[in-house]
């Protein structure tokens, strides 16, 4: 046998790991002509009860409604109705005021974490729009969109953001991972992609029930990585349940780009290719291309014609957290190179370019927002802010770890309220 | 939940009728029953659903409640798991079975960071009303992954109850009442005593169930609470706190030896009885913890400096503690790891001596 190990003696190159590396780093001019952006109504629209396979081209391609000009084009356009557009405008502003203010609270001190979700507003609130208000979903940490197209009251946003006294979550959880039954919102998982396969669940148990109701969950591509999202699209596969995957590509997981979730040799739309399911990759910064996708895949999950993937390709315009500074890893010039644009300029000029909108309005709005959510912050701090004693009693910390509290959990209360009384004699 | 039930009579309904089984029958009959009476039951796994499982504890249940109540599932313990958690979401209560513990591990994240934390994390919005049944424990020739006893795992999670039952009687009240549970529920069966109630001796044949008198199952439903230990037998010399198989090997071992001692089979280990060991130890001075798993940090650990915190002042020696080697479950030396009655008998010499 040949000695190995040394890579002398053969006629072929030593063997070379490959590790991926981003385009761009901080400080480098940003030129993104290497992503191809194909003209908006171009792309075809397969019948929603299509074989899956026949929607593979589309894997590959990307669903774009909204042109250069304003206008919306082709076969995807869904028609939506000015009113509608407006309310998805109006949801799309009000997310990114929340996300504003809520970000300097954070650096107000105010609570200690807080994630933006600018420039992906419609990956969250277009599909939120597509589908019915009670079809269950499973989101990541930055689908706070799907709430406030939902209606739930920024108030109870806030509470939890701030964990309170008022937070209905009892102070539990980290920042904004909210979780609404009443808002057929599943409660939000630190955990990368856990939700993937409890979504399938709920579709199939859906489906066992003969209900009508579907299910829908978002990752990011960074967590298509887990085992989680390929069980969850196995399970899918093999049951046919009526569930969206929606994979939000803003291109960044913290400081890694998408190459290390494998962007470099395929998309994750064809992800659904080998799962022999429905794929669409969609522009992920145009609300109607979002919207005719999520209602395409939503119309045939309800027709028991089985899951979809959908890639939303977008971008992550600030950092993965408050807690993050991609200064340190990404090139600032990437958000203004961005070939997409910005979701809400381009809903905006859509509506005015149609003669339903105008710069005036749009300025108005955007005060009145600032000011719901101002006044909703107010209201809020009554309910106390993180770490100024307006919390929960000690007791709850012990409550719901089981349905009744059993012996042991008993006993460590007693402690934890001895303890509160030494600390802070009555 | 801090109830010690210390007479088994309460729960073995006197007036039912009773027939033989063996555990597996006894899981068969719970799930069966359960099937019937809650239309939000669905049970699934590896092979569960045609075949029947391959210990056989699902037989003829998909015949009998339909493909969409009892099915077959990927081989992804994540997804089995993940999938029952979204299925809790929705307001079913599926009882998910896991072929082996040795296979649990890749479900871990969403039994840990999922089920075991819904309730908490929602306030209560959302639950995960599940029943993890998988076959644990040693004694089969297995090798290392068809042996193991991780119940400490899960024993160490906040939000998940773990139930080994050791005996047909109880498998079956014991798993009824873990599917009518609103908290997941990990339910290990000891597969060394599916067929026989197994004495420690490798070398002699196994008796059937039909013979031992916990055999005698009742007819229909009846539950045993969770949190509720058994005594095995009563006695004065010395309390013996085991679980699963290790409950007929330390019942053989006393026995043979003609040691009085009183054998409390835990049968839950999350929510404890505690009431039930600190009665015992109290009586008894003497404290003896058995389990199959691996020792450090095992269940076991937990068991003893329970007793030392509690019971301190009654003990008359220090509690020992009987479990497998810190090693991997080996095929060909399987019966050298077991803690058997060799074992068991030099801690008891060794207790009693003290």
């Amino acid at each position: 046998m040949a000695k190995q190990g040394n890579g002398e003696g053969y006629n072929r190159p030593r063997l070379a790991l490959h590790v991926p590396e981003p385009k761009f780093r901080p400080g480098d001019t940003v030129d993104f002509s290497h992503i191809p952006v194909p003209e908006a109504g171009a792309q075809p629209r397969p019948d929603e009860a299509c074989p899956a396979a026949e929607t593979n081209p589309l894997c590959t391609d990307l669903v774009r409604v909204l042109g250069e000009d304003h206008q919306a084009h082709g076969p995807w356009n869904p028609r939506l109705a000015p009113d509608q557009l407006r309310a998805m405008l109006r949801d799309m502003a009000l997310t990114r005021a929340f996300d504003e203010r809520m970000y300097r609270g954070q650096r107000q001190g105010k609570t200690s974490f807080y994630m933006k979700c600018t420039g992906e507003e419609a990956t969250s609130i277009a599909a939120a729009h597509a589908l019915a208000s009670d079809d269950m979903v499973f989101p990541s940490y930055r689908q706070q969109g799907i709430l406030i197209a939902r209606g739930y009251p920024l108030l109870e946003m806030i509470n939890q953001i701030y964990s309170n006294r008022g937070d209905k979550l009892k102070g539990r959880q980290l920042p904004i991972m909210y979780s609404s039954r009443a808002h057929s919102f599943f409660t939000i998982s630190g955990n990368l992609a856990t939700q993937v396969p409890q979504a399938v669940g709920w579709a199939m148990a859906s489906a066992i029930r003969h209900d009508s109701r579907i299910a829908a969950t978002w990752l990011g591509e960074g967590s298509t990585a887990e085992g989680d999202f390929h069980s969850g699209m196995t399970f899918a596969a093999v049951y046919n349940a009526p569930v969206i995957f929606n994979v939000i590509n803003n291109q960044w997981a913290i400081s890694s780009f998408s190459g290390f979730a494998g962007s470099e040799r395929t998309t994750f739309a064809a992800r659904a290719i080998g799962y022999g399911i429905a794929g669409l990759r969609v522009d992920g910064n145009d609300p109607l291309a979002v919207y005719a996708a999520v209602r395409w895949a939503a119309d045939r999950a309800r027709s028991n014609n089985g899951p979809t993937l959908i890639e939303h390709f977008t971008y992550r315009a600030e950092g993965h957290s408050t807690s993050d500074d991609p200064s340190q890893y990404r090139s600032a010039h990437e958000r203004e190179e961005w070939p997409l644009g910005d979701p809400i300029m381009r809903l905006k000029q859509h509506l005015i370019a149609i003669g339903e909108w105008s710069e005036e309005q749009h300025a108005e709005m955007d005060l009145a927002l600032a000011e719901e959510v101002k006044a909703a912050t107010k209201e809020a701090e009554k309910n106390g802010i993180l770490g100024h004693g307006l919390h929960h009693p000690f007791h709850t910390m012990f409550e719901d770890v089981f349905e009744e509290l059993p012996w042991h959990l008993e006993e460590q209360a007693e402690q934890a309220i001895r303890e509160r009384e030494i600390k802070w004699p009555q | 939940m801090t109830g010690s039930m210390i007479d088994n009579d309460a729960v073995s309904l006197s007036d039912a009728p009773t027939r033989a089984m063996n555990m597996i029958e006894a899981i068969n009959d719970a799930l069966d029953i359960m099937l019937d009476r809650d239309p939000d039951v669905i049970v699934m796994g590896e092979d569960v659903g045609y075949f029947g499982g391959v210990f056989r504890a699902t037989a003829g249940l998909q015949e009998k409640h339909g493909k969409t109540r009892v099915f077959d599932t990927p081989i992804s313990e994540c997804g089995i798991i993940g999938v029952a958690v979204g299925m809790g979401a929705y307001g079913l209560r599926p009882v998910p079975e896991i072929q082996f513990a040795d296979y649990i591990y890749p479900g871990l994240d969403q039994l840990i960071s999922e089920a075991a934390r819904l309730r908490y994390r929602s306030a209560g919005e959302f639950i995960a009303p599940m029943t993890v049944r998988s076959p644990f424990g040693g004694g089969i020739f297995g090798g290392q992954t068809h042996s193991q006893s991780p119940e400490a795992i899960f024993t160490h999670v906040a939000g998940l109850k773990t139930v080994v039952p050791s005996t047909p009687h109880d498998a079956k009240g014991l798993l009824i009442a873990a599917i009518e549970d609103n908290d997941p529920v990990i339910f290990f069966e000891p597969k060394r005593i599916y067929n026989g109630p197994f004495d420690g001796y490798y070398d002699h044949p196994t008796k059937p169930w039909k013979e031992h008198r916990d055999a005698q199952v009742p007819e229909g439903y009846y539950s045993i609470p969770l949190g509720q230990a058994r005594v095995v037998r009563e006695g004065a010399a010395l309390t013996v706190l085991a679980y699963g198989t290790m409950v007929h090997v330390a019942e053989a071992v006393c026995r043979e030896k003609g040691v009085d001692a009183e054998i409390l089979d835990l049968r839950t280990l999350v929510p404890l009885d505690i009431e039930a060991v600190e009665k015992s130890v109290e009586k008894t001075g003497r404290c003896l913890v058995i389990h199959e798993a691996t020792r450090t940090s095992g269940f076991g650990a937990e068991l003893s400096a329970l007793v030392q915190e509690r019971c301190f002042f009654h003990l008359e020696a220090p509690v020992e503690r009987v479990t497998g080697f810190d090693t991997p479950y080996p095929h060909s030396l399987e019966w050298a790891y077991f803690p058997g009655p060799i074992r068991i008998g030099e801690a008891i010499d060794k207790l009693l001596g003290a």
